[in-house]
Order: structure tokens, then C-alpha cells, then sequence
């Protein structure tokens, strides 16, 4: 018995250390899918949340369940646990083990779909900020359409405000994903998906690529400013009179094969974009020669 | 000629790492051919094993190339937790890189995992129904050639001509020739589609064995449950794998002859591609996971001496399971568009698995609950398969929370929910078949004590590799970068996790010690039933002979052997039972059938087209001349079989 104790704590030691160890160097700063800075990045951590706790309590009753069963019916010498070697079956036994993830799956999908219906809508009150995104090799292209400014590897949004991000590629297709203020969508070239964000506070935040691209792919990193109104009016003041205009060479530029720095333009060409999400009139691109 | 040499040594397979494994190829095939010579064994080699059709020496030769894939896919494993230990390491370029985890999970998922189910099918199935081989002996031998000379061409691709670097889903437009000139591609389509023609016939093959080959008595009911789950998973191939053979056949198309199904220049559609892809992507998830539910069927019967728990409700959840494959594959890209409504749907039919998923890891609890469990290595992988599972499991429903996959979706959080249930699920079983079956496979068991020694390594190095792999998704890390910066707090858990990759490629090097080692001090099986089995293959001496049962058994309960056992009978045969056996000879035509498409394969990859087209007419001339084939079958006479069963003493009287 003593023996048999000791072979179980041989095992039971390096485990507790790595675990220890696990724990210790995963606390830290750095957890942004659980850091939230805007309401669409909270919804998606509150339902994270609720599975995790479901999740939670499923795999710690099979756990206790497992150890129960592994340890009363190992086989030993002397074992006083019974032995019936033909039960097989239990009616009641087995609807309740059929009505358990029934349940969890209900109290989950009830959610999963309210809030896959809400959050593909925008919040009704505020004009949305549109900001025009493009994926290229390796870089990602901001244009707003709607001040006429256009940046590269980096954005300011207002906070408070909802922003509407039209999405595409001229590249083979990437996902946009600012962990921080919500969840990712693709870039696909010849087509324009629609993602909502929005800024509740103040902050720099970190975005990134999350489906591979190519040779480059690592370095599709850009930064979302997130600033009050009022900062982010004087930014735009100073991006229209500060900066340079975007040519069509300077476009073409963009689209060809590297990774480029952190630019701002005060106006863009037009066309560079489309404009419905059918009829892709993409014209100086990867995929169209420019005229 | 430059030209040749330049198209077939480009500089990415002349880097010093290549050059490295070209001369261990070169030696190491050399060594084989040495000593094959040396101790004249060719004749022995294409006599026994290259023109056999025997089911079982077919399930060997499997495994043999699944343990070389798990080699490879587990060097390339290695070789990026390497690259990713420390920040900004120069380990590996990012071209390397995106090649290395391309062949990474391309060969642990079809050349590791599907030759090593297919191993146990041929080993398992024919046995536990009390069939004298397959249904289609020959057509099973041309699987496997077919399935060898494509693992041949895939593996060859980073030394001739170059890898391929567009990751295992081969997404279009990254595929289109523009972005990915150069051959690699090509070896990847080519190669899979050869196989997957030898994987459809694997599953129309062991579909007819299981429902027209069964031992007279054996209803479906009465089938031992890894028969059922090899059933089920040979309907899942049929109606699956044609899916990803035409999305593998247009890519081909677009990249080989112009055409535009998925290029965007001229109104391709590259999420058609996606689509195809995954509706035969997340069944195939459960072409692997079905078999190694039902081995550990087998296994956590045996070894708690108990029937299983639950049998109806065990065939009633793969049948579940199987049907709800078809109907999730949109879960793989969530986050493509396709509306709250789509996303919905396939967000609450994924948590549907997870209901007869449940009920069978429950089954598998209360098989246990009342018996006695008996710590064999191979009672072992099952005990950590099913707190393993059960949490990749969790983290599978998690990611069908679609709003919470936004920010999961190709994150580490789903590199290490996919390893959890692929390693944790499908390998774990494999192991746990690999070491049930090993004596009836050689006729000897493999070391128990190095066996545990594996299986530990393996286990803690898995949660060591994986675990912080969940943390750095919600740290924001996604896959297949290369390299990441100081400061966003990825270092530690990136260390600790590489360290478990080497701790899981520690066991591995025990488990390969360990089979050599168990040959060479061979503890024999004389029994054929060292588990105290409860299956009918258990009824048979390990090895089976050739025609595997001399007289047919008779089946009146599920658990057969167990029963006999339970009335006193031995799996002895009476003489006079004994009648002249009709078996299928061995044939040259499936190997030559391979080497056929291996040569148009070769000609496809680099666009040379009467090599191509020889290659083909080859084909065509093999598959006709299966026309004349008169011969194709020899009998065993009776007294033959007397010898053979009384030199293993299994005659009555």
C-alpha cells in the first residue's frame, strides 16, 4: 500500500511544478481577448465567459466521475469494490447522462444565437465612422471615405463612436482582428464584408492578421489609436494638412510585394476601393492592372 | 538542361538543412539496399509483402509508413517549436517556416493518421468478424500502393523541387500561380488526389467486408463495436472524400491548365474552395476520431473485464455523429460573412456532436464502474484519452459559441483545441490500439515497462505543449507567424511549450526503442489471447495463418470469444472440420499500378506531359489487363491446414 502511495506522488510532483510554473508565467498584462475596450469585445468575452463556466462544470463533474470510478475499481489484491461483470446497461442511468449535455447545449445555444444576431447589426443610435480596409501584401491599407484621409498600419477612431469596417483584399485573403476591441473577420479579394467595432476608452491597441497570407504574413501588424472626438478631429486636421496625397503611383506602390511603415495620406484616388459588394471594379490592383 | 536542373533543385531544397536530409535518404536507402542484398531477401520481399494481398501483412506494411509520417510530421513539429522558443529567432526563415508546417500537418493528417486507422482496419476487422480476408483483396492492395507511391511523391517534395508552403488547407487564392509559382502545390494536389483514390476504395472495401463477410450469427447487433465504428467511418470516406477531390482536382486545373474555378483575376471564387474544403474537412475529423472510439471500446472492455456499457446507445452515437458531420463544416470560417442566420445554424448543429460525444464518453466511465481495471499500457492511453478529450471537447463547444470564435478563430486557442482532440482523441487511440493488437499483428508483446515510460513522456509532454498554447490565443498570438516580437508577453508559455514538444518527441524515441527492443528480447505470445480478450481475433494464434480461420465460427452473442470462453471452449478445431481453403493469390498488378501513377504523378508535377500521359496509359493497360486475370485465386488443401493447425496445436483430440 505504502508503495504504491509513493509511485502515485512520483508522478503527482512534476505535474504540481509544471502546473506552478504554467500559472506563474502565464499571469501578466497580456490576456487581450479577456481585456475588453470597447462593448463589442465585451458581449463576445461575456458569452466566452458563460461557456467557459458551462464548459467548466462539465469537465470537472466527468473529471471527479473519472477519478471515482479509476480508483474504487483498479484492479488490487483484496479490492472490496464490487465486480459485475455483466451490468451493461440502465435505463434511467442513461437518460440522465443523455438529458446532461442536452441541457448544457440548450442553455448555450440560447445565447450563442441572441448575440450572433445582435452583434451583427450596428448599434442604431450613432452615425458610424466608416473606415475602408484593404489587405496587401503585407500591409494593411486604412482609407475613410467619408473624410477622405487614408493611412497605413494605423488607425485613430473616436471613442464612443461605432465603426463600421468595410473590408477586403487586394492580397490573398487575411482576417482583421483587433482582439482588444472585438472579433476578427476575413479580407477576401472580390468581395466586402462588413465588421462593427467600437472604442469604449482611450488606448492603442494591437491588430493583427489571423489567417495566413504568405511570406510576410507575420508582419501584418497595425495599431488602432483609440481617441476622444475632439483628439481625433485635430488628428484628421492634421493628416489633410500635414501629409501627402496618395497618387496612383504611390498606390501601386502599396499593392507591390513588402511591408511598408506606418504612412498617412490626406486624400486617396478614387476607384481604389469598391463600392458594392458585387460588380468588383477594383482598378489598379494585384488583380486588375491598373489602366 | 540547366533549365532541368534549375526547375528540379531550386535554391529552397539546397539549403544546408535539405542537403543534410538528402545524404541521410541517400545512406539510409543505400543501407537498406545492402542489406536486402546481403542477405538475399529481394525474393522474400516482393514474394511476401510487395505482390501480397493479405490483409494482415497489408495492415503492417500501413503502419510501417504511418510510424515514417509520424517521423517526419513530428520532426517538422519539432523543428517550429523550435523556431518559436525565444522571440525574434532566426532558427528558421519564413519560407522554411510556412514549408515546415505545410508538411506538417498535410502528413500527420494523411499520412500519419489515415495510413495508421487503415493499419488496424486490416489488421482488426477481417478477425474480429470472422472473415478469411476482405472483401476485395486485390483492390485493398491497390489502396495501399496507391496510397504509398503518393506518400512516396508528397515526401519528396522538399528535396526535388521544392516544398509546398501554402499550410495543410491549401487555400485558394494563396494557391493561385501568381502568388505561389514554383511546383510545391502541384505535389500536394497531385499526391492527394492519388491517395484519396486508394482511400475511397478503402472505404467501399471495408463497407462491403463488414456488411456481406460476417461470421454466420453475428447480426449487426452482435459486431464488436470497432467494427461498427469502422463501418460507420468507411460511409463517412465515401460520401466525404469526393468532395475534397474535386476541390483538390480544380485547384490542379486552375494551376496546371488556366482555368479560373478559384482565380480571382477572372471571377474565381476562392470561398467555393473553402467550402469544398471543409465539407470534407470536418468529416474527416471524425474519419479519424470514429476508429479510435472504437478501439477504445475494445480496449476499456477488455481491460476492465466487463461487457461494454451501453452498446445500443455506443452504435445509436456514432451513427449520431456521423450524420451531424455532414452538417457543420461552416464552423471553419465563422468569420467569412456568411451572416447571422448561416452562422447560427452551424454554431448550434456543432454543439449537437457534443451530445452523443457525452453520452459516449459516459459509456466508457460506466464500462469501467463494476469491473476490475487492469493498468496496461494500453488501458493507459485510453485513461488519458478521456480527461484529455473531455477538455478538448469543452474547448470545441467554446468555439461553437460563434460570437466567442471571433476571437478565437485561427488563434493559438484553436491550434491547441484541434491538437487536444486529434492528439488527445485520435493518436492516444492509435497508441492504444497499436500496443493491443502488436501481438496478434508479430506474435509478441512489446515491452510494457518502456511502454509506460513512452506513454508518460508522451502525455505530460502533450498538456505541457498545449496548454499555454490555449493561454497565448487569449494573449492575441495567431498561427503560422514565424516570428513574433519581445513584449506582448508570448515568451514564457512559448518556451514551456516548445520544451513539451521535445518531452513528446522523447517518448516517441522510447516507443521506437522500445519495438526494437521487444523484437530482439521477444517475450512470445503462445496463447493468441495475452489481454484475456473478449473479441474473436483473440481466438485465433498470434500471428493469424494465411486463410486466418480453419473453420469458420459460429457467433451467438456480442463479446464471441468471451462467451466461448465462458462455456469452456478453446478456439481448437475438430480435423474433420477442416476443408480445402480457397484464398486470393498475390498479385504484382497493384504495385505496378502505384509505381504507374507514381510516374504520371511525377510528370503532372513539373508539367512534363508525355511522362504524364505514359504514366496514365500504364494505368489504363494495368486496370485492363484485370480483365483477363483468370487466376486470381488458390486453394489450400485440407490437409495442408491440418498440418498448419496441428504444428500450433489447435487441433481437438
Amino acid at each position: 500500500m505504502r508503495r504504491h502511495r509513493s509511485r502515485w506522488f512520483r508522478f503527482l510532483l512534476p505535474l504540481t511544478v509544471v502546473a506552478a510554473g504554467l500559472l506563474t508565467a502565464g499571469c501578466g498584462q497580456h490576456y487581450v481577448v479577456l481585456d475588453p475596450a470597447g462593448p463589442v469585445a465585451r458581449s463576445e468575452l461575456h458569452l466566452i465567459e458563460t461557456a467557459s463556466v458551462a464548459m467548466g462544470i462539465v469537465i470537472l463533474f466527468v473529471l471527479v466521475l473519472f477519478a471515482v470510478t479509476l480508483y474504487r475499481f483498479r484492479e488490487k489484491p483484496g479490492s472490496r469494490a464490487p465486480y459485475l461483470p455483466l451490468w451493461h446497461s440502465s435505463r434511467l442511468l442513461e437518460f440522465v447522462l443523455f438529458a446532461v449535455p442536452v441541457l448544457i447545449v440548450i442553455i448555450l445555444a440560447v445565447p450563442t444565437v441572441q448575440q450572433t444576431f445582435a452583434l451583427d447589426r450596428l448599434p442604431p443610435a450613432k452615425h458610424p465612422l466608416v473606415i475602408d480596409v484593404t489587405s496587401l501584401d503585407y500591409k494593411w491599407l486604412f482609407q475613410y471615405p467619408q473624410q477622405g484621409v487614408a493611412t497605413v498600419n494605423y488607425i485613430d477612431v473616436p471613442v464612443g463612436v461605432p465603426v463600421l469596417f468595410e473590408l477586403t483584399a487586394n492580397s490573398p485573403m487575411n482576417t482583421f482582428w483587433v482582439p482588444q476591441l472585438g472579433g476578427m473577420e476575413y479580407t477576401m479579394p472580390g468581395r466586402v464584408l462588413p465588421l462593427y467595432l467600437q472604442a469604449g476608452k482611450a488606448g492603442v491597441y494591437r491588430g493583427n492578421s489571423a489567417n495566413f497570407s504568405g511570406r510576410g504574413f507575420a508582419h501584418m501588424v497595425f495599431h488602432v489609436h483609440a481617441v476622444p472626438e475632439a483628439s481625433f478631429v485635430h488628428w484628421l486636421q492634421t493628416v489633410r494638412q500635414g501629409s501627402p496625397a496618395m497618387t496612383m503611383q504611390d498606390y501601386r506602390h502599396l499593392i507591390a510585394v513588402g511591408t511598408a511603415p506606418e504612412q498617412s495620406f490626406s486624400s486617396y484616388p478614387a476607384d481604389t476601393f469598391p463600392t458594392a459588394t458585387h460588380g468588383f471594379t477594383l482598378q489598379g490592383g494585384m488583380y486588375m492592372e491598373p489602366n | 538542361m540547366s533549365h532541368l536542373l534549375a526547375q528540379l533543385f531550386p535554391p529552397s531544397v539546397l539549403r544546408p538543412m535539405e542537403l543534410g536530409a538528402d545524404a541521410s535518404i541517400l545512406l539510409g536507402g543505400l543501407g537498406i539496399v545492402l542489406l536486402l542484398t546481403r542477405l538475399r531477401r529481394w525474393g522474400w520481399l516482393w514474394r511476401e509483402w510487395i505482390t501480397t494481398v493479405d490483409h494482415k501483412k497489408i495492415g503492417i506494411m500501413y503502419l510501417i509508413f504511418a510510424m515514417v509520417g509520424l517521423f517526419r510530421g513530428g520532426l517538422d513539429a519539432v523543428m517550429l517549436r523550435t523556431q518559436l522558443a525565444i522571440p525574434n529567432n532566426t532558427f528558421l526563415g519564413p519560407e522554411h517556416y510556412n514549408e515546415i508546417f505545410t508538411t506538417h500537418g498535410t502528413i500527420m493528417v494523411f499520412f500519419m493518421a489515415m495510413p495508421f486507422i487503415f493499419a488496424l482496419f486490416n489488421i482488426a476487422v477481417p478477425l474480429m468478424i470472422g472473415a478469411r480476408d476482405v472483401a476485395f483483396p486485390k483492390l485493398n492492395a491497390i489502396s495501399f500502393w496507391l496510397f504509398a507511391f503518393a506518400f512516396v511523391l508528397f515526401n519528396m517534395s522538399f528535396v526535388v523541387g521544392g516544398s509546398p508552403n501554402a499550410g495543410w488547407t491549401a487555400y485558394a487564392p494563396l494557391t493561385e500561380l501568381r502568388f505561389n509559382p514554383g511546383v510545391g502545390e502541384n505535389y500536394y494536389l497531385i499526391a492527394l488526389q492519388i491517395s484519396g483514390i486508394g482511400t475511397i476504395a478503402t472505404g467501399v472495401n471495408f463497407l462491403v467486408t463488414i456488411l456481406r463477410m460476417r461470421a454466420k450469427g453475428m447480426t449487426l447487433m452482435k459486431m464488436p463495436l470497432f467494427v461498427w465504428s469502422v463501418l460507420i467511418t468507411s460511409s463517412l470516406v465515401i460520401f466525404a472524400f469526393p468532395a475534397l477531390t474535386v476541390a483538390l482536382a480544380l485547384t490542379m486545373l486552375d494551376r496546371l491548365f488556366g482555368t479560373s474555378f478559384f482565380t480571382i483575376a477572372h471571377g474565381g471564387m476562392p470561398m467555393m474552395y473553402v467550402n469544398l474544403f471543409w465539407i470534407w474537412g470536418h468529416p474527416e475529423v471524425y474519419i479519424l476520431a470514429l476508429p479510435a472510439f472504437g478501439i477504445f471500446s475494445e480496449v476499456v472492455a477488455t481491460f476492465s473485464r466487463k461487457r461494454l456499457f451501453g452498446y445500443p446507445a455506443m452504435v445509436g452515437s456514432l451513427i449520431a455523429i456521423s450524420l451531424l458531420s455532414y452538417g457543420v463544416w461552416v464552423h471553419h470560417f465563422f468569420t467569412m460573412g456568411a451572416g447571422a442566420a448561416v452562422n447560427a445554424f452551424f454554431g448550434v448543429s456543432t454543439m449537437l456532436i457534443a451530445i452523443p460525444t457525452g453520452v459516449k464518453i459516459f459509456n466508457w466511465i460506466f464500462t469501467m464502474w463494476g469491473g476490475r481495471i487492469r493498468m496496461t499500457v494500453a488501458m493507459l492511453w485510453q485513461l488519458a484519452f478521456i480527461p484529455t478529450f473531455v477538455i478538448g471537447g469543452a474547448t470545441g463547444v467554446m468555439l461553437a459559441v460563434v460570437p466567442g470564435d471571433y476571437q478565437f478563430h485561427n488563434s493559438y486557442f484553436l491550434v491547441a483545441h484541434f491538437h487536444n482532440v486529434l492528439i488527445g482523441g485520435v493518436v492516444f487511440g492509435l497508441f492504444s490500439g497499436l500496443y493491443y493488437w502488436w501481438p496478434k499483428m508479430f506474435g509478441y508483446l512489446l515491452s510494457e515497462r518502456q511502454g509506460k515510460w513512452a506513454f508518460w513522456f508522451f502525455l505530460i509532454g502533450f498538456w505541457v505543449t498545449f496548454f499555454p498554447q490555449y493561454l497565448l490565443g487569449l494573449k492575441g498570438m495567431t498561427r503560422r507567424i514565424y516570428i513574433y516580437p519581445h513584449g506582448l508577453g508570448w515568451s514564457p508559455l512559448n518556451l514551456i511549450s516548445t520544451l513539451g514538444a521535445y518531452a513528446m518527441g522523447i517518448g516517441f524515441v522510447i516507443l521506437v526503442y522500445s519495438v526494437v527492443y521487444s523484437w530482439r528480447h521477444r517475450e512470445p505470445d503462445l496463447t493468441g489471447d495475452p489481454w484475456d480478450g473478449r473479441t474473436l481475433e483473440w481466438s485465433l494464434p498470434s500471428p493469424a495463418p494465411e486463410y486466418n480461420f480453419a473453420v469458420l465460427p459460429e457467433v451467438t452473442e456480442r463479446d464471441a470469444w468471451w462467451e466461448m470462453k465462458q462455456e469452456g471452449r478453446s478456439g481448437k478445431v475438430r480435423a474433420e472440420d477442416i476443408g480445402a481453403i480457397r484464398m486470393p493469390r498475390n498479385t504484382p498488378v497493384p504495385f505496378l499500378l502505384g509505381m504507374s501513377f507514381f510516374v504520371a504523378g511525377i510528370g503532372a508535377v513539373f508539367s512534363w506531359w508525355p511522362i504524364a500521359i505514359a504514366g496514365m496509359l500504364f494505368v489504363i493497360a494495368l486496370l485492363v489487363s484485370g480483365w483477363f486475370e483468370e487466376h486470381d485465386h488458390h486453394d489450400i488443401p485440407a490437409e495442408e491446414i491440418r498440418r498448419t493447425e496441428a504444428a500450433l496445436g489447435r487441433l481437438e483430440g
